[in-house]
């Protein structure tokens, strides 16, 4: 397991940091020097996850490569809220082309380097690809398929939250089932998204067999962390995916992103994992575990399960699909 | 500047967008009240000694407990510990051992020989303190503290009051109060010792002092009628505790009965036990929940092999016997004879019935306000007659060592205030930082550390002390599992978790501040602060 092991300090290993750690243990999102790759004055909402998680995945990889880091960007809310031309965000070498073509710029990117490399450049620079999952699963799917395939030497990371958000909302083919998007209206037998749709990337991503896959949370610091380095350690195609809260489209109040990115992971919904060669090698168990009822009432995409009549049925389907994945990715801990 | 094909403008950054325009809320840090330092009665701010304790600074932690208390070592064994009743850690697992840690900075103080720090400056002002308890102890360290000249004029032999005199050594050993007092007195207060003060318009004449603090206790053990043959032997508690720090050790025969439930009660028959009794029995009119005894004293006497017969009242003494009636409680929970007799075997009976305050001292005092025995006092603790303050059991208050010690503070800042010619003012208290305003999300999982007991077979025959202390490990371990409620303790959560990097961290011991140039107001900070030391505020539009 990736999770950084930290002695029982107060907060345990929970908290960002502690000040009673040594410095080589807190977290990058701890130092009063961290690079900070997404500066303040961007536009993305308030509480904005997909921001939050960027921050700390950029700044861990920044970190892990001591700063030789060159990032493609799929369209999507990352791009438009942090670069309006002229003006950027971005503390970091960065390129935006196109919204499904990411993968396939920073494969041109890392084999551009690798002819640098062989020409006798020292430097070794990495490269990370980025995009939201509309960006990923839906019309960038067979870039990133062939960039796995070809085991090309990149990292890439999907922020999921769950559809198109910067165009206004819209399902995506990630957008959970029985979740409201402007496409899924509330309306009809079957409101929301159907069932049996909702991609779950990751577990194609392994079934590709590339070097590593890992999922992480907004709400689990240190263990995003933990996988962006481990991702840095290793060569080939990488991919993580982080589930990123998205309040204007979740119907959340803004300073309730970590904690439904928490309760995602705690009733086992997103299942927080890794895998390396198509094997899965490890998964962070669930601490306090919740019905899904906790994480669905929350949001406004799921209201219409709670109305006068809650529609028990349609919860019962969401937490079985939560207790499969508690099954399939062992997320309890029976030590305990 | 030559530009590449297509571009015209420079490449700009974000910082020119203050985002801080789209606030309607803004984050504040604060200072909540941690419920340990709310329940506290001498005022100890709990969260803050633990604070350095955590990070294993011990001598500062014991600098930061003792400007409200001077004898850590002391509390640290005998203190009830409201602190801990209150502790929102409650709420995750078990309480914070705050008594236990209080114990080991107490006890590492002494092994280490840390002083206080003499006063600044002196007043030329000569405050009289009435008694060495621990309230006159507390109220003569802070006088002394703030410039003014203190002597204490005690009428037992030795200092301490009711906790060398009381309290039992199985529970507090001398050698803990000698070095306590010790340390105030080398702040240079006097103790004039086997001074009785009789009359205390006379003491304050003759040895010209600006200001008084009277702190006597309540020495007088009550009576009850007991009709009784010669044969009999009836004592008081508070004489056969305080005969335990003589030469004469009291004799109370194989079988001893105690009459009363509090904890007097408790420390008469455990020690009688110690003195080799075949039987402590105590006879006690209510139940034990009703009993005023704290349920864990009752235990270990219990466990130490002292009975407790409940529901009884004794009716008559007779020659090695006593006569007890059963009661019965009524609808409204008082007991009520029920004409049931029976006869128990029994050498002395020793009436643990509670105390009352010798107040011989004041009399012809003008102003004064006596009630129910006691000496009323104002929210300042002066009594009725100016420059004479109590505190302490001999004013209406619950009577324990750590209620002593706060009025004994309070009547320092007082008599200060009062020398100058003004009122203390206390600074206004901080909201508490209940459990809802905390995220426990971020506390680990930690269960108490259990202080180690003596064996009990020691227990039943020697007066060393019951109760362990812990070690440096164990204690380091305890003070982090306190959730330092409502006071930033640097977890860096907040910096952490803003999606707009705004806030900034100022570097160890400063905390954070925020940006507001950037900060969105989202109130994600607010969240996921782990101990609710942020809150949103509505901004000025
Ligand atoms: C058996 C027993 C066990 C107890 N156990 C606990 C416990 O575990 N925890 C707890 O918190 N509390 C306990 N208490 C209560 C606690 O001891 C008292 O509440 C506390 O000591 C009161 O402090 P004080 O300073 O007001 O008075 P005291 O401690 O009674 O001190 C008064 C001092 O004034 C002196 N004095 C009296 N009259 C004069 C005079 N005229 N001139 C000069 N000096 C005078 C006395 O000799 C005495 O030294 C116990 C009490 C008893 C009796
Ligand atoms: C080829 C193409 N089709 C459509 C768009 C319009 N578009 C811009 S962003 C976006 C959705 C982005 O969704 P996602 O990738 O999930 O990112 P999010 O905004 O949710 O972070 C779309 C459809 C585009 N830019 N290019
Ligand atoms: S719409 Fe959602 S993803 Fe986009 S900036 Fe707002 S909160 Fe972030
Ligand atoms: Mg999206």
């Amino acid at each position: 397991m990736s999770f950084q092991p930290v002695k029982f300090y107060q907060t345990g290993t929970f908290t960002v940091g502690n000040r009673l750690l040594p410095a080589e243990e807190r977290s990058v999102q701890a130092s009063a020097k961290r690079f900070n790759s997404l500066n303040s004055g961007h536009r993305a909402c308030q509480g904005c996850g997909e921001a939050l998680g960027a921050r700390y995945a950029i700044d861990a990889a920044m970190e892990a490569t001591h700063g030789q880091l060159i990032c493609a960007n799929a369209t999507g809310c990352l791009e438009v809220f942090s670069t309006p031309y002229p003006e950027t965000s971005w503390q970091v070498p960065w390129i935006h082309s196109l919204f499904g073509n990411t993968a396939a710029v920073a494969t041109g990117i890392a084999a551009a380097l690798k002819v640098k490399r062989l020409k006798g450049a020292d430097r070794d620079v990495r490269v990370v690809a980025q995009g939201g999952d509309g960006g990923t699963t839906d019309i960038g799917f067979g870039c990133l398929s062939g960039m796995f395939e070809r085991n090309d030497d990149v990292l890439y990371i999907c922020y999921d939250n769950g559809g198109y958000m910067n165009t206004g909302i819209q399902r995506s083919s990630a957008t959970p089932p029985a979740a409201r998007t402007a496409t899924t209206m509330a309306v009809g037998p079957e409101p929301g998204n159907v069932f049996g749709q909702g991609k779950f990337l990751p577990a194609i991503a392994v079934a590709h067999e590339i070097p590593y896959v890992a999922t992480a949370t907004v709400a689990d610091l240190r263990d995003l962390e933990g996988k962006v380095r481990r991702a840095m350690e290793i060569r080939g195609a990488r991919y993580i995916h982080i589930l990123v809260p998205c309040p204007l489209g979740w119907g959340t109040a803004s300073h309730e992103t970590i904690q439904i990115a928490r309760l995602a992971k705690e009733t086992g919904l997103f299942p927080v994992f890794e895998a390396e060669h198509g094997e899965l090698t490890s998964s962070l168990k669930i601490r306090k575990q919740v019905p899904v009822e906790e994480y669905l009432r929350p949001q406004k995409r799921y209201a219409h399960l709670f109305g006068k009549q809650p529609k028990v049925d349609v919860i019962a389907r969401l937490q079985a699909l939560a207790d499969r994945n508690i099954r399939r990715y062992g997320l309890l801990d029976f030590d305990q | 500047m030559e530009k590449p094909f297509a571009i015209t403008l420079d490449v700009g950054s974000s910082l020119a967008n203050r985002t801080g325009s789209w606030r309607t809320f803004k984050p504040e840090y604060l200072d909540r009240l941690p419920p340990c330092n709310a329940a506290c009665p001498a005022g100890e701010n709990i969260q803050g000694w633990l604070f350095h304790a955590e990070g294993g600074d011990y001598e500062k932690a014991w600098r930061a407990l003792t400007e409200n208390n001077p004898l850590p070592a002391i509390m640290g064994r005998v203190c009830y510990h409201p602190c801990e009743g209150a502790c929102n850690r409650q709420q995750v697992d078990e309480s914070v051992g705050i008594n236990s840690v209080e114990r080991f900075l107490g006890d590492e103080a002494i092994k280490r020989g840390w002083k206080f720090d003499p006063p600044a400056e002196r007043t030329g002002k000569r405050v009289l303190v009435v008694g060495a308890g621990p309230s006159g102890l507390s109220a003569a360290y802070q006088l002394a503290r703030m410039g003014h000249e203190v002597e204490i004029h005690e009428a037992g032999p030795l200092a301490g009051g009711m906790m060398r005199f009381g309290i039992p050594k199985y529970r507090l050993p001398r050698e803990v109060i000698d070095a306590e007092v010790r340390r105030i007195l080398d702040l240079g207060v006097v103790l004039k010792l086997d001074t009785k003060v009789s009359n205390i318009a006379d003491s304050m004449k003759v040895g010209g002092f600006d200001a008084a603090f009277l702190a006597v206790g309540a020495h007088i053990g009550k009576r009850a009628y007991i009709p009784a043959g010669d044969a009999t032997k009836i004592v008081d508690a508070v004489s056969v505790l305080r005969s335990m720090e003589g030469e004469e050790k009291p004799m109370l025969g194989r079988r001893v009965v105690i009459y009363g439930g509090g904890n007097t009660a408790i420390d008469v028959a455990r020690t009688a036990k110690r003195l080799g009794a075949a039987e402590a029995l105590i006879v006690y009119r209510r139940t034990r929940e009703k009993m005023p005894a704290h349920d864990f004293e009752v235990e270990e006497a219990l466990q130490e092999g002292v009975m407790i017969k409940w529901l009884s009242t004794i009716k008559q003494a007779g020659e090695g016997t006593i006569t007890v009636e059963k009661m019965a409680l009524d609808d409204k929970g008082f007991p009520q004879p029920t004409g049931e007799f029976e006869t128990l075997e029994a050498d002395s009976v020793v009436l643990a019935l509670g105390q009352d305050v010798d107040l011989s001292l004041l009399q012809g005092v003008p102003g004064l306000e006596i009630t129910d025995g006691v000496v009323r006092v104002g929210s300042n603790m002066m009594t009725g007659h100016p420059g004479i303050f109590a505190g302490g059991d001999m004013v209406p208050s619950e009577r324990t060592v750590t209620v002593a010690v706060g009025h004994g503070k309070k009547a320092a800042r007082n008599i200060d205030a009062w020398l100058r010619g003004t009122a203390y003012d206390p600074p206004p208290k901080h909201e508490v930082a209940t459990f809802d305003r905390l995220n426990p999300w971020y506390y680990a999982d930690a269960p108490k550390t259990v202080r180690p007991m003596l064996n009990i077979i020691r227990r039943q025959s020697t007066f060393e002390e019951v109760q362990g202390g812990l070690d440096e490990n164990n204690a380091l371990f305890e003070a982090r599992r306190c959730l330092s409620c409502g006071n930033c303790f640097e977890c860096d959560n907040c910096y952490g978790v803003c999606p707009d990097n705004a806030v900034i961290k100022l570097g160890p011991g400063k905390r954070f501040k925020f940006n507001y140039d950037y900060c969105k107001g989202c109130g994600v900070c607010v969240a996921e602060c782990p101990c609710g030391a942020i809150r949103m505020v509505p901004e000025e539009i």
